[in-house]
């Protein structure tokens, strides 16, 4: 999934302080299962922001809705008759959705209350940890399905460097050195050999190319 | 070839080889290099220049190695893909040959995490055995990565360097012989301060026979005190310190720590003469170049083969 952290308060204070009337709007999708975005984390900040507004003695009306997702239209059609109430939209859905929403309505003002972070996997509650960079070309069946691009703090395909020690990456002491967890579990699954050979440079223009990136299927129009 | 390394023509004379690294300063100065290239010169038979290593900013290593080449050193470029992309490394490597560096060390480079510019953006776009290809194809088929043809290959001896204790150990050997495959002719490891761990990495080297492909120079680095013993053993990942070592430093009084530092440094280079396979020395005497040509003597290892 996508993972996200909300911005700290005073940032978003700050962000909404010429703002009256804001729509907080929330998004079912990654961010709430990441316990970032979601109809919850929408009501938890509404009424910090609703609080903090009445200690300031400011007047602000502060209203709240989560979609289902914020990034496809179908869902963020919700807002079309409503949205010209509101001074700001904050938006609680990662970058996808808040440049979506702002897309659908040029002359609206959306504001991000998240730190889109990154595709992750939840390791225990409360725990995420990223695991993929959408590379647009996986090499994982190379790599004993541990993502070097991602998880090796240099992105080595001929991996380990010399910091690698007790199995710990040298940037980071938390992290596992990827590159031991490769030569572990090509070992153990008998594909050891497959390290023997050296691995060429990457096509990174599956990544960044020219610009954004961009699906299109033509079967998916009818 | 006019103007050909020098490494390499005492490595192929068969000569026990001494390189030294020379750290470049903090500054638009050149007094820092002419003066340490004065004091290695007649010492070293080359002069390895790191690129912003620990990922601090300094002077860069190919306007070093200009430098150190004036006062008439061999310099081995160092340089890492951490900073520069495909087309900036091929692009210096060009460079460094039509301003006569003859000598190249494929790295990664230490994270930029751990220097003065964290925020730095970690390029990687190729690692250190996928640069050592690109420069081998680069001299030897006059291509560029994607097959496009120079006009003039760069004339490079092509280095990388091994790490024999850093983890996993087995894999140790594998990952030289990789190199070596991808067309490295030395290497240069790091600092040996466990040598019976360095002669087991050295019995998998010969038992793939990497030692009649590839020249290989021990990493050499004199201690001067028991802290930086204990911190180089805690702190610096992929280095081994044994207890021995520090316990032999607190046996002497700190002011003599330095001297028992070198002690240990000569008896090690001793040491790795008498091993099968090692074909020199690297000496990295970090901000403490001065005390090179002490070390270089006292191993017996002066005067420098005219070659």
């Amino acid at each position: 999934m996508i993972t996200a952290e909300r911005k700290p308060l005073p940032e978003i204070k700050e962000m909404i302080q010429p703002f009256r009337k804001i729509l907080v709007v929330g998004c079912g999708s990654c961010v709430a299962e990441c316990a970032s975005g979601g109809e919850k984390e929408v009501g938890v900040l509404s009424s910090a922001l609703r609080m903090d507004a009445k200690m300031a003695g400011q007047e602000k009306e502060i209203e709240e809705l989560t979609l289902d997702r914020q990034c496809v239209y179908q869902f963020i059609d919700q807002l079309t008759n409503r949205i010209d109430q509101y001074d700001a939209i904050l938006s609680l859905g990662c970058g996808a959705g808040v440049q979506a929403v702002a897309e659908v309505f040029p002359e609206s003002v959306i504001l991000p209350a998240l730190n889109t972070t990154f595709i992750g996997e939840t390791k225990e509650a409360g725990f995420w940890v990223e695991n993929c960079r959408a590379c647009g070309d996986c090499k994982l069946a190379f790599f004993a399905a541990v993502c070097p691009v991602t998880r090796c703090a240099k992105g080595l395909f001929n991996g380990p460097c010399g910091g690698s020690k007790e199995g710990k990456c040298e940037v980071d002491q938390e992290s596992p050195c990827a590159w031991q967890l490769i030569v572990e579990r090509l070992d153990k699954s008998g594909r050891i050999d497959q390290l023997n050979e050296v691995y060429p440079p990457a096509d990174w223009s599956r990544q960044q190319g020219k610009g954004p990136r961009k699906i299109h299927r033509e079967d998916q129009n009818i | 070839m006019k103007n050909e390394s020098h490494l390499k023509k005492v490595l192929n004379a068969g000569h026990f080889a001494v390189t030294a690294e020379c750290g470049p300063p903090k500054g638009a100065e050149t007094s820092v290099i002419r003066k340490k290239a004065k004091f290695l010169k007649g010492f070293v038979d080359s002069v390895n220049v790191t690129d912003n290593q620990t990922g601090v900013v300094r002077l860069s290593s190919l306007a070093s190695c200009v430098l150190l080449k004036k006062e008439g050193l061999d310099p081995v470029l160092q340089m890492v893909t951490r900073d520069r992309n495909r087309i900036a490394l091929q692009s210096d490597v060009l460079g460094a040959s039509v301003l006569g560096i003859r000598n190249i060390l494929c790295l990664s480079g230490d994270h930029q995490s751990f220097g003065n510019q964290p925020q730095a953006k970690g390029v990687f776009d190729i690692d250190s055995i996928q640069f050592i290809q690109v420069v081998r194809q680069m001299r030897d088929q006059g291509k560029i990565l994607g097959g496009e043809q120079l006009s003039e290959p760069p004339h490079l001896f092509i280095g990388a360097v091994a790490n024999p204790f850093a983890d996993p150990f087995a894999y140790r050997v594998v990952r030289l012989a990789k190199k070596v495959h991808a067309g490295a002719e030395f290497v240069q490891t790091q600092c040996i301060y466990n040598l019976n761990r360095f002669k087991e990495w050295m019995k998998g080297v010969m038992d793939r026979g990497l030692d009649k492909k590839v020249y290989i120079l021990g990493g050499i680095t004199p201690l001067k005190s028991v802290r930086m013993a204990e911190y180089m053993g805690k702190n610096v990942a992929g280095m081994d310190v044994p207890e021995e070592i520090i316990t032999r430093l607190k046996g002497v009084p700190p002011k003599d720590q330095r001297q028992e530092g070198i002690k240990i440094a000569v008896e090690t280079i001793r040491a790795l003469k008498e091993i099968e396979g090692v074909h020199g020395i690297h000496i990295m005497a970090i901000e403490w170049e001065d005390v090179v040509p002490q070390l270089v003597e006292e191993a017996g290892l002066h005067p420098r083969p005219e070659v």
